[in-house]
């Protein structure tokens, strides 16, 4: 057994990334297996298309324990992805941090088959097929409510409710957004693509206010601006921590399951092209460590994807959402989702 | 032996080393369009195919109805307001003129945050007014007035400052003499006056509706959907870079049109002066009691693009503080910041220079496809230009890739029209005869550019370069994509807070960024000394 202080724990969580397994105490709160060492040197360029304010504390966090040399390059996922496509070959990237599982199939046949002790430390449903990326942390598509217009007792079992002529006006969302093409996809393929087609030539019919992304959505429901908004669970808790609970808006996660209520994650993957793979490794090991893990429950608000981690206690439990079966294989065809909302005029 | 030339032969064709760099800078300028071909076709035709629908139609003609309001609405703000500034006894004009500049330094999508944080639903602007007064909702803000609106106040002071500068520069004797042959005041204005600031107004008026064209932050927060966001969600949607490009060309295909229009407008006006200085102080209209009202309107002015907004930053900054919010080290990004931007000034500079010259002694065929292929970067989209430079370094410049020269190099690209177009409105006023006499007193061609041409132009290559300088400043995409890995800008720090709702984080980076452009800007608005856009007459 080894105790560690605070700053220990972090390492001691790194080292689960490679070796052999030992048991370390970390600040007598949990205790984790931990592989024996063969710590990762030199310089690790990452590409990250998560934000500099949701990231960077953690980067530099594996970059001060592990001695690591950590670069990191911010975008957004969509101009990441361009950067990277645009480099082939020739990019200086270890590591592509993406915001969404689209971003990474773009650039997935540039990404190297990851390891065993990676890819298990997350369920199935959380990672590429053939290994070639990791899930990070999870995020649930959700409806955020005005609570001032509405209670959940108002809001229609699925997704397909908000089709019904008394939304009419009342809808925010937001096309262009890799989440909402994400669930589009799942619409696809679980629903099929007439049924599809059906809910978004309904919902367009209601007249929905369109919103660049995600966070103007949040704060419109807030406002009143709109009564529902389909976006991503976790927005409305970055509000809830500044403004107090009396922010007037909240999640619905439809209690009828479907696509609206599919659970995505956001993941990394190495470069076959890496530098530095082994630095680049560890990384997403220790992202999906202990410690990583608990910083996206507790400073993003999103699921954490290591078993021995439960989620933020303001969240809904992953439990308690009926999500749909659906992996990152069944969400590849952007291009059949793309032509579909091109051709409902609903992307130009 | 040079003087020997004849001086007509000597006008018609350019000296080789100017040949040569303008040569260098338009293949620079041209890259990112030989980029966007290539990618364009890279699967056939099925790029250009998909373009055929009438959502794109439809996105295009409301860009161009927004670029031509736009474009308006800053001529009519930005004339008067040059001529409070210059031409009348307006108390602390000096000091409203910085004022009136600030818009430069703000990003669109700052603004754009900040006035949907004040007027929109549920905004600080109604729950104030809800607390006086009962109302409980205000008037939409969002779509074409709202777009229209805010892009006015953001660029009319890329027409203000050149005109401002045309007219401290515009030789009042030419308005005496009208004067004097009995023409009235409104008269000589519209038949002397303007005339004689119409490039300079042009000039101006070209970057604003360049600026709309391009813009995306503004217009997409405030949800008038143009042709930009089209391009954005190419990128976003399937991570489809050939209909980007393919929109991309498109778009610079109307920036040409639209700098060919200006320069239509702008006609082959030349208003040389002799001597450096303006033979005699303009008088100035005594405003007397409409003083109060030019204060009033301009305070108005004042409030509605800095003032409020700042405000706004300030309302946040306290909020989340309040809240625990950290604010994140704004040390680094601040000395990126103010040193990527002076470099770039500095590279904008050396690369107007030649184009200028070419452009303005060198008329011709030439010219005038140098002249145009510098605005083409500037109507695109950052994104789009960043991304075409990853290609252009990965393939053709690696040794530069992902460092400060290639960034810079982007940056000649997006930027080279705000400086191009003051060296070319500065070298315009200066008449060649003047340069001549000086080749014919025994000066060297070099003498004579440092000794006369330089010297006389300097107000308009200081504006010129205050304008990129400020731009750079609030550069994104190309600063976060193109940029050394960690890299960080006041502009990337506030963009990644205010992209997570981190609004306090977001506003101290805005509000370091607006107020350290302040004072370059207030330098070269207003300095001492004769350097600033307004002589230091009074």
């Amino acid at each position: 057994m080894l105790r560690l202080a605070a700053g220990g724990g972090a390492a001691g969580a790194l080292l689960a990334a490679c070796g052999e397994p030992q048991v370390v105490t970390v600040e007598r709160v949990v205790t984790v297996q931990v592989p024996a060492p063969a710590l990762p040197k030199g310089t690790l360029t990452v590409y990250s298309g998560r934000s500099e304010s949701l990231v960077d504390p953690i980067l530099t966090q594996f970059g001060d324990i592990s001695g690591v040399d950590v670069q990191v390059k911010y975008a957004g996922t969509p101009a990441m992805a361009a950067t990277l496509l645009e480099e082939g070959e020739r990019s200086p990237a270890d590591v592509f941090y993406a915001q969404d599982p689209g971003g990474l199939g773009a650039v997935q046949e540039m990404l190297a088959p990851l390891p065993e002790h990676i890819l298990n430390r997350v369920p199935a449903w959380a990672r590429h097929t053939e290994g070639r990326w990791v899930g990070i942390s999870g995020r649930a598509r959700t409806v955020v409510y005005n609570t001032d217009a509405l209670s959940e007792d108002d809001l229609p079992d699925d997704m397909f409710g908000f089709t019904d002529p008394r939304w009419k006006g009342r809808i925010g969302w937001a096309p262009p957004n890799g989440s909402f093409l994400a669930m589009v996809t799942g619409m696809r393929f679980l629903w099929g693509e007439a049924r599809t087609e059906e809910w978004l030539t309904g919902i367009r019919g209601n007249e929905p206010i369109e919103y660049p992304k995600n966070t103007p959505q949040v704060a419109a429901a807030a406002a009143g601006e709109i009564d529902v908004g389909f976006v991503n669970h976790y927005y409305l808790h970055r509000f809830l921590s500044v403004e107090g609970e009396a922010f007037p808006a909240r999640n619905y996660h439809v209690r009828g399951g479907g696509p609206g209520a599919m659970v995505m994650v956001s993941g990394a993957g190495v470069l076959s092209t890496a530098q530095n793979p082994e630095a680049a490794q560890a990384l997403l090991a220790f992202l999906l460590s202990v410690i990583g893990q608990r910083y996206f429950v507790s400073t993003t608000f999103e699921y954490p994807l290591a078993p021995e981690i439960s989620a933020h206690p303001g969240v809904t439990p992953l439990d308690a959402i009926e999500r749909p079966q659906i992996t990152p294989a069944d969400l590849t065809d952007l291009v059949g989702t793309q032509d579909l909302l091109r051709r409902l005029d609903i992307l130009p | 032996m040079q003087l020997a030339a004849p001086l007509r032969e000597r006008r018609r064709r350019p000296p080789l080393g100017l040949a040569l760099a303008a040569a260098l800078v338009t293949a620079l300028l041209l890259l990112p369009l030989v980029y966007l071909g290539v990618r364009s076709l890279e699967s056939g035709l099925e790029a250009w195919q998909s373009l055929a629908r009438p959502r794109l139609l439809a996105v295009a003609v409301r860009s161009l109805t927004l670029t031509a309001a736009v474009t308006a609405g800053s001529i009519a703000l930005a004339v008067p307001i040059a001529w409070l500034f210059t031409r009348t006894d307006l108390p602390g004009r000096r000091w409203w003129m910085v004022a009136a500049s600030l818009p430069l330094v703000v990003p669109s999508y700052v603004y754009a945050l900040a006035v949907i944080s004040a007027l929109g639903p549920r905004g600080l602007i109604q729950q104030g007014l809800e607390a006086l007064a009962g109302v409980d909702e205000l008037p939409s803000i969002y779509g074409f007035p709202a777009a229209l609106t805010s892009l006015a106040l953001l660029t009319y002071p890329y027409v203000l400052l050149p005109t401002a500068a045309a007219f401290s520069r515009l030789d009042p004797a030419l308005e005496d003499v009208s004067r004097t042959l009995g023409r009235g005041a409104w008269r000589t204005f519209a038949a002397v006056t303007l005339p004689a600031l119409r490039p300079s107004i042009a000039a101006g008026a070209l970057l604003a509706a360049l600026y709309t064209l391009s813009d995306f932050g503004a217009v997409s927060l405030l949800r008038y959907e143009t042709f930009t966001a089209a391009i954005f969600v190419q990128y976003e949607s399937a991570f489809d870079r050939s209909a980007a490009a393919a929109l991309s060309l498109v778009l610079a295909a109307a920036a040409v049109g639209v700098v060919a229009l200006e320069a239509r407008t702008r006609g082959r006006a030349r208003n040389y002066q002799l001597g450096s200085h303006a033979a005699r102080t303009p008088h100035r209209t005594r405003l007397g009691r409409w003083r109060w009202a030019a204060m009033a309107g301009l305070g108005l002015l004042v409030a509605a693009t800095t003032l409020g907004p700042g405000a706004v930053l300030l309302l946040w900054l306290v909020q989340g503080a309040a809240a625990g919010e950290t604010l994140g080290n704004l040390g680094a990004p601040l000395v990126n910041s103010i040193l990527i931007a002076a470099l770039a000034a500095g590279a904008l500079l050396a690369a107007a220079v030649p184009l200028g010259v070419l452009v303005v002694r060198y008329p011709g065929a030439a010219a005038r496809l140098v002249e145009r292929s510098a605005y083409v970067g500037f109507a695109l989209p950052g994104l789009t230009v960043a991304i075409a430079m990853v290609f252009v370094g990965v393939n053709l410049l690696r040794p530069v890739y992902q460092t400060l020269i290639l960034l810079l190099l982007a940056y000649v690209v997006m930027f080279l029209p705000t400086t191009l177009g003051a060296v070319r409105a500065g070298l315009a006023q200066v008449d060649p005869r003047l340069e001549e006499a000086a080749r014919t007193l025994g000066a060297r061609r070099r003498q004579v550019l440092w000794r006369v041409t330089i010297p006389l132009m300097r107000g308009s290559m200081l504006a010129g370069t205050a304008m990129a300088f400020l731009l750079v400043m609030k550069e994104l995409p190309a600063a976060l994509i193109l940029g050394p890995v960690g890299f960080r800008t006041l502009a990337t720090a506030a963009w990644s807070a205010a992209s997570e709702a981190f609004f306090a984080q977001a506003a101290a980076a805005a509000l370091v960024l607006i107020l350290v452009s302040s004072a370059p800007l207030a330098f070269l608005v207003a300095g001492r000394g004769g350097r600033g856009i307004l002589r230091s007459s009074d």
